[in-house]
């Protein structure tokens, strides 16, 4: 196996809560709780899990957009979470970012043409000005859209243009890793199918690395090799895109598998109806996290923290039940 | 890209290219208060501009003869017309009004110019950075609203000696708070906003985002505050000349001429009555003006 090009190591986030008198820390959400895994050159991790689980804290953490609490993100062996603030934006070349929200990710009084110019003019990856336009002319082809749109404004296009610019202002760096931060959530059901083919057409052409964050399970299903599943701030599940799709084994996972719509209505399934909500990530529960809404659970699992295993090649999976670690 | 996506792509057309203050124009042109603000601001604009071509006297020139207190649309020897009458030393009423505007706009304007850069930039600073810093700077914006205005300006007018450039300054340094904290909300949340984290994950370093990212973005509610602050510090400056502590006599000023007319209130209505109705005609343009600029711009934003 080839050596990763992103390994997050027990990466932790807690969000303090302050109150009383003194503003003193009165509890903490424990967004990403103990979250590890690799991502190798070429491929899309697929990232998934409901809203609040801390997949956006994670991939915004690995960026050091948001400060880890605790734990290790090394890009390239190299160690992120303790460089200091020059060499972190040396870095950023290296690493980017496309937003869930095409409407709020573009400064409203920019032109497109300095919005993705911006990062040559930051890391001066730009001789003169006419150069830096035509790299950015360049970057607008890349991603479908044209020269003219140059000096226009973002409230001039639509939602799946401006995600377009998005990605062409994280390609400006030419960055090795993109983390998509829910990229098509946003978007109608026919430009999410552009976008995700346009993300997948620059894969192929730059070589590119994506962790892939997203709730919705078929769209992970299509562009990703591997797919993790996240529920409270931990990882339940990660496999291999296939084989998690076909055999599913944390109880969490087939719950929301069995909730992706079949295109045809004469497939009948068996769906899993989760009981309850989400607990709070404030006081998440003890041992096992999905316990309280597990069909599965026996006594154990109110005591026993979870750690995913190794099932078959690839396959990890953090269930004491299915693992066979602990039956009764 | 596939060929039905680009068909798509295509159908994805850009909506109409349309300036953004065409629009605002637009907007703005069917608040007809707003639009008749507007207008007596830019009267008054051009009163103070043109003054020396609109008067029809010398505001300063006295006669103490035959020309004292005399009542609107008095005759004088000469058959010249003074419309709104003279004052106590024979000064035509008409001619101060129109040069009173002078002093106003200037300390207007200047004084929110100095008070509103102050204001953005503590705003600025203390809504990015947070912590200690916004701690100091808010708590120092506290103390200044906990100090009676007129108080310190009494204070130090009375220590540096009345003046136009006096009084610019004590108001001006003396009204950031306000710009303060608008700038300062408006920071906190655009601080959090994806195309500000889009540019800190780009490498942009702190300066960049404040001034390319997050300063345009709060220049709208601080023009709004401005604005509705440029009435106020006018009638602070006719306030201060009423009590002396303005500009200078034999300047006219509205303030000082309202004080002057108090005297005669009895006798002679139109001293006090002309200064006063100018005083409440350009506060009264720029405060509708104002609200106008407020809604059109940000229906949200409530000052």
């Amino acid at each position: 196996m080839a050596d990763p090009l992103l390994r997050v190591k027990n990466l932790k986030k807690y969000f303090p809560i302050r109150g009383g008198l003194l503003s003193r820390e009165v509890a903490r959400v424990h967004a990403v709780d103990d979250v590890s895994f690799d991502i190798l050159p070429g491929e899309t991790l697929g990232l998934v899990g409901e809203s609040g689980c801390g997949k956006s804290t994670t991939g915004r953490t690995i960026l050091r957009l948001i400060e880890p609490t605790s734990g290790e993100v090394s890009f390239q062996g190299k160690n992120v979470t303790t460089l200091d603030k020059r060499s972190l934006r040396a870095l950023r070349k290296e690493m980017q970012i496309i937003f869930q929200d095409p409407y709020a990710s573009l400064n409203p009084r920019m032109t497109v043409g300095s919005i993705i110019g911006e990062a040559l003019v930051i890391h001066k990856l730009a001789k003169s000005r006419r150069e830096r336009e035509e790299r950015v002319v360049q970057l607008l082809e890349t991603v479908g859209l044209s020269a003219d749109h140059l000096r226009r404004y973002p409230h001039e296009f639509s939602g799946g243009q401006r995600q377009r610019i998005g990605i062409a202002r994280a390609l400006a760096v030419s960055p090795k890793l993109i983390v998509a931060d829910e990229p098509v959530s946003a978007l109608d059901v026919s430009i999410q199918a552009q976008i995700i083919n346009l993300l997948e057409e620059l894969q192929a052409q730059f070589g590119l690395t994506y962790l892939f964050i997203a709730h919705d399970l078929s769209v992970v299903e299509h562009i990703s090799t591997r797919v993790a599943v996240m529920y409270l701030g931990k990882i339940v599940e990660i496999a291999p895109a296939k084989e998690l799709y076909t055999n599913p084994k944390h109880p969490y996972t087939e719950a929301l598998l069995s909730a992706v719509p079949i295109p045809d209505p004469t497939v009948k399934r068996k769906r899993i109806i989760l009981e309850g909500d989400v607990p709070s990530p404030i006081n998440p529960p003890s041992g096992c996290r999905f316990h309280t809404r597990c069909g599965l659970r026996v006594p154990s699992c109110s005591q026993n923290e979870q750690v995913l295993k190794q099932i078959s090649p690839g396959h990890w999976v953090a269930c004491q039940v299915r693992t066979g670690v602990a039956i009764g | 890209m596939s060929v039905d996506a680009r068909a798509i792509a295509l159908a994805d057309e850009p909506r109409a290219e349309r300036a953004e203050w065409l629009v605002f124009l637009r907007r703005l042109s069917t608040r007809r208060t707003a639009l008749f603000g507007l207008a007596v601001v830019v009267l008054v604009v051009i009163t103070a501009v043109a003054a020396p071509v609109l008067s029809p006297f010398d505001p300063i020139e006295q006669d103490l003869g035959d020309l004292r207190l005399k009542a609107p649309g008095f005759r004088d020897a000469a058959g010249r017309l003074h419309p709104l009458g003279t004052d106590h030393l024979g000064r035509d009423l008409l001619a101060r009004v129109i040069y009173g505007a002078r002093p106003a706009l200037m300390v207007g304007f200047a004084a929110v110019v100095i008070s509103g850069v102050i204001g953005m930039m503590t705003g600025l600073v203390s809504g990015y950075f947070g912590g200690r810093v916004d701690d100091v700077l808010m708590r120092l914006a506290d103390i200044q609203l906990a100090f009676p205005f007129i108080l310190l300006a009494i204070a130090v007018i009375g220590v540096l000696g009345p003046s136009l450039k006096t009084i610019i300054a004590v108001i001006g340094v003396s009204s950031w708070v306000v710009y303060a904290r608008i700038v300062r909300s408006a920071v906190l949340s655009l601080r959090e906003r994806e195309f500000v984290q889009a540019a800190l994950a780009l490498g942009s370093g702190d300066g960049r985002v404040l001034i390319r990212h997050i300063l345009p973005n709060a220049l709208t509610p601080w023009l709004v505050v401005a604005t509705l602050d440029m009435a106020r510090v006018i009638v602070i400056e006719s306030a201060l000349s009423f009590l002396g502590l303005g500009v200078q006599p034999p300047t006219p000023t509205w303030g000082g001429m309202l004080a002057d007319g108090r005297v005669y209130i009895s006798t002679a209505w139109w001293l006090a009555t002309f200064p006063g109705l100018a005083i409440l005609v350009t506060v009264l343009g720029i405060n509708l003006f104002g609200d106008g600029l407020r809604d059109t711009l940000d229906p949200r934003l409530k000052v």
